[in-house]
């Protein structure tokens, strides 16, 4: 019994291990400027975790393949209540690796999230709703027009309740989809109108809430120019599993010209780009 | 500790009618038994859900005639909708984490065990106990109660998820589908619930302060007890927290506050305070009630596994024939994880918008929680190293809570990483990582539980060649359901979703989606074989002797079934510590706690040999 409970324990961590050795479910490729140190994080991480793993599995394997009851009268285990000085070893052991990797796994976070955005990130406004986006670009004057939510009205499509009478707002933009430059400092104002919502593009190894009642600023560089499957990743009601919309990365001076497009214009050619780049899903 | 102090403080004559003696009963036993049942019906509740979870996520669009009958709303014309598939989740979650791991570990075998293992005559507070197990029951019929009446919308129920977050949770119907009566009902049923588990979490303290038997040190209680205590000490902190933010929940919801609704709200076409459906909020903070949540939520985790891990240890112990290895550094281990399990809740919130840097803190922290759990293992790993292993299901079931316990809890050196949990937050690697941990791994520590204490509870043992197949099928069931979802955690694909229909990046783990549905549609149809050996053996399982398993703890000194004061009036008297096995000259391979005549050199607790 022992032998075979032994056996399938190996099996068991066997397969594991297998399963992500083999990458053929894996990460999408990489697509920001922070994705290659996270992906490294994980790597030295994905790597403690499974020698770690493997150890403990094999080990206790091993304990249930060899001392097994043999039945013998006067056959007994060995008599010990343990020893301090492998307690120590293994407590100082583990907590030097442990808290190491803790330490480790704040650079990629310190970097995004304990700095504001570089002066001439570009800026978008995010705004979710159940169970869609808005994005508010600035415009050519490069500031957000003033949005109040008792201005919000769905029927003249004005989801954000951008004010039209302030002059700022005249030049501004609200899309459906998100479109960014690469190779650029992109600022995200993260709203919501009415639950919580969380911006998620896999390949971007980027994720944060939006919060009715906030605005949370974050900020990332893009490094790689394609239409990439943009998701909602906080349980918002009945069709959250289809809140979906897309992040357009273009090339700086293609993204200049569309930037100072008036809003129908910019519409128009935001629907011939997202037209015009597959999505990139892997 | 001497029995003396509360001589006639909780002694209680037995009852003689049926009703005194098996429903409103004051034996801390019988309610140990009512609690192991209620988990029993819930966990059934609770698993066919996520039968039909599976079934929708694998075959979102098929016509399932029986529950087109049964769930005209829910399922029209047989297919499950978006809302169905949501309330499944949010009452699956509910009902596994508070009716089931947080029941039978605790109120179940700690009410019938701890004051037997201590050698008291009952808990402290016998009316306190009856009226906790009847609270945790009202609850429990206030969630079914959630499921059928949601009011006029189209659910089986609410939908929030068991972490009800607000506004969602907070905005009533205007939000949606699941968030009328039925939420009211949910946020009902946890109150009802925290305050069943505020009188058990007394009991449980003052029990084992004060209740200890002569001879019955701190250091001479066997784990399990020291396993329940911690719990209990959580759970007396943690749930009044829950307790008073369900109340500030239920407030915004039906008298008008804004503890978790900010100002400005538009939801469903209606901007708040112009429609007498959606009356003016303003100033909520919808973070607060995660801090609230999580502050519970984070050592509730800790309450489902406590008991487990104390189960499992005393269970490892017993059949490989040999001392806990390391008992003291596994009750410091126990308190470990308790202390920095209140320190840690602000991993759940990284991503949330609270401030970046406390995040930097709780990653921190959480990963150093990870240590007295690796102490926990490699002392049960120590346990088991020159032992005579006895292969009963009892003991499988321990060995394979070790495997799952390490498996789920070193996936947390991931998801406590706040730079890592950009990419890992709410993807199917956290429902991987705490269905290992806290759901599987504990229930394993529960099944080891049940086939071990079952012939002292009934005098029968459970057939252990239905339990070995009952553990071969689960042990690997277990691992073809949970091991898949960390790669689909790895792609992105986010939890929640009611069907993966809408990516492309999702596209290419359908194969995966139905190996681990047809993995758990196996699982869950084998646990119908332990159901099966619970009945069966009651009635026609081989009978126990008193000392079923040759075991060494005050639960196998006194008769089975144990009398109704537990010891006949003879209270016992220890010598030793609780785990003294392969004693070098003693007549037997064990050494009762209760024995007198043998001499055993260690004191039971003391370092090195």
């Amino acid at each position: 019994m022992g032998r075979v409970l032994a056996v399938i324990i190996w099996i068991i961590t066997a397969l594991s291990v297998l399963l992500f050795v083999s990458k053929k479910w894996w990460f999408p490729a990489a697509i920001s400027e922070h994705g290659p140190a996270l992906d490294r994080q994980f790597l030295i991480t994905i790597l403690v975790v499974g020698i770690a793993f493997a150890a403990a599995q094999i080990g206790l394997g091993w304990m249930v393949w060899k001392y097994r009851d043999t039945g013998k009268a006067g056959d007994r285990g060995t008599y010990t209540h343990g020893s301090n000085r492998l307690e120590v070893l293994w407590t100082v052991i583990t907590a030097v690796v442990f808290i190491t990797l803790g330490i480790m796994g704040q650079s990629v976070w310190a970097q995004l999230r304990l700095h504001d955005a570089p002066a001439g990130a570009y800026s978008v406004e995010v705004v979710a709703q159940q169970f869609a986006w808005n994005f508010h670009y600035p415009g050519k004057d490069n500031v957000f027009g003033h949005t109040d939510p008792k201005l919000i009205d769905d029927s003249s499509l004005n989801f954000i309740g951008l004010d039209p009478g302030d002059p700022n707002a005249k030049d501004d933009s609200v899309t459906a989809a998100l479109v960014v430059p690469v190779n650029h400092p992109v600022e995200l104002r993260l709203r919501s109108k009415d639950v919580i919502h969380s911006f998620w593009v896999p390949p971007l190894r980027f994720k944060q809430d939006l919060v009715p009642g906030m605005e949370i600023k974050v900020h990332f560089t893009l490094t790689k120019v394609g239409k990439y499957e943009l998701a909602c990743a906080e349980l918002c009601g009945q069709q959250h599993y289809k809140m979906k919309s897309y992040m357009l990365v273009l090339p700086d001076e293609e993204l200049n010209t569309l930037r100072v497009l008036s809003q129908e214009q910019f519409q128009t050619r935001l629907g011939e780009l997202l037209a015009k780049y597959p999505t990139v899903i892997d | 500790m001497s029995g003396e102090s509360h001589e006639g403080v909780h002694r209680h004559p037995a009852p003689t009618g049926f009703i005194r003696k098996y429903i409103f009963s004051l034996d801390h036993k019988v309610i140990g038994i009512q609690y192991i049942i209620l988990a029993l019906a819930a966990v059934l509740v609770g698993m066919t859900m996520s039968l039909l979870m599976r079934l929708k996520l694998s075959w979102p669009d098929h016509q399932w005639s029986l529950l087109g009958a049964l769930f005209k709303a829910g399922a029209p014309n047989g297919v499950m909708n978006p809302e169905f598939y949501l309330s499944l989740v949010t009452m699956h979650g509910t009902i596994m984490v508070f009716f089931v791991l947080t029941t039978a570990p605790q109120g179940g075998f700690g009410n019938y065990f701890l004051p037997i293992q201590i050698g008291a005559e009952d808990m402290a507070f016998p009316t306190l106990n009856m009226m906790s197990f009847w609270v945790t029951f009202v609850g429990f019929v206030v969630i079914l109660a959630a499921i059928f009446f949601s009011g006029a919308e189209s659910t089986v129920g609410p939908i929030g998820g068991w972490t009800g977050y607000a506004p969602l949770s907070a905005l009533g119907a205007i939000a949606g589908p699941g968030q009328g009566m039925g939420m009211n009902l949910w946020i009902i049923s946890i109150a009802i619930f925290c305050v069943g588990s505020l009188l058990g979490a007394l009991n449980f303290i003052t029990t084992l302060l004060n209740m200890r038997t002569k001879g019955m040190t701190l250091m001479r209680m066997p784990l399990t007890c020291w396993a329940w205590f911690t719990t209990a000490v959580l759970a007396l902190l943690s749930f009044p927290v829950l307790l008073g933010g369900g109340i500030l929940l239920l407030l915004d919801r039906l008298a008008g506050t804004s503890f978790f609704i900010p100002g400005g709200l538009y939801v469903s076409g209606i901007l708040s305070g112009t429609n007498p459906n959606f009356p003016l909020h303003t100033g909520g903070s919808p973070i607060l009630w995660q801090h609230l949540f999580w502050f519970f939520g984070h050592p509730e985790v800790y309450i489902a596994i406590l008991p487990g891990m104390g189960a499992t240890s005393h269970i490892l112990a017993t059949f490989a024939r040999k001392p806990v290895f390391g008992y003291r550094a596994m009750v410091f281990a126990i308190f470990a994880i308790g202390l920095l399990g209140f320190f840690v809740w602000g991993h759940h919130m990284f991503i949330s918008g609270m401030s970046p840097y406390s995040a930097i803190a709780f990653s921190v922290l959480t990963l150093s929680i990870g240590v007295p759990s690796a102490v926990k293992t490699f002392n049960w790993i120590g346990t088991l190293w020159g032992g005579r292993i006895r292969f009963t299901t009892a003991m499988l079931f321990a060995i394979g809570f070790v495997s799952l316990f390490v498996s789920g809890g070193i996936t947390g050196l991931i998801l406590g990483q706040s730079s890592l949990d950009l990419a890992m937050h709410d993807t199917y690697i956290v429902p991987a990582h705490f269905h290992l941990v806290m759901g599987v791994a504990s229930i394993f520590g529960m099944f080891a539980a049940i086939y071990f204490w079952f012939p002292k509870m009934f005098g029968r043992y459970l057939d252990e060649r239905i339990g070995k197949l009952h553990f071969w099928v689960t042990f690997v069931g277990v691992y073809c359901i949970f091991i898949p979802m960390h790669v689909m955690g790895l792609v992105g694909m986010p939890r929640r979703y009611s069907q993966f229909t809408e990516y492309g990046f999702l596209d290419k783990l359908h194969p995966l989606v139905l190996f681990v549905s047809i993995s758990a549609i196996i699982t869950i149809t084998v646990q119908l074989l332990f159901y099966f050996n619970l009945v069966w053996s009651l009635f026609k399982g081989a009978k126990a002797p008193d000392n079923a398993w040759e075991a060494t703890t005050l639960e196998w000194s006194t008769s089975t079934p144990p009398p109704h004061d537990n010891f006949a009036g003879v209270l016992p008297t220890v010598y030793h510590g609780p785990y003294e096995f392969a004693v070098p000259g003693a007549p037997n391979d064990f050494v009762m706690q209760t024995d007198a005549e043998v001499e055993v050199s260690s004191n039971g607790h003391n370092g090195q040999h």
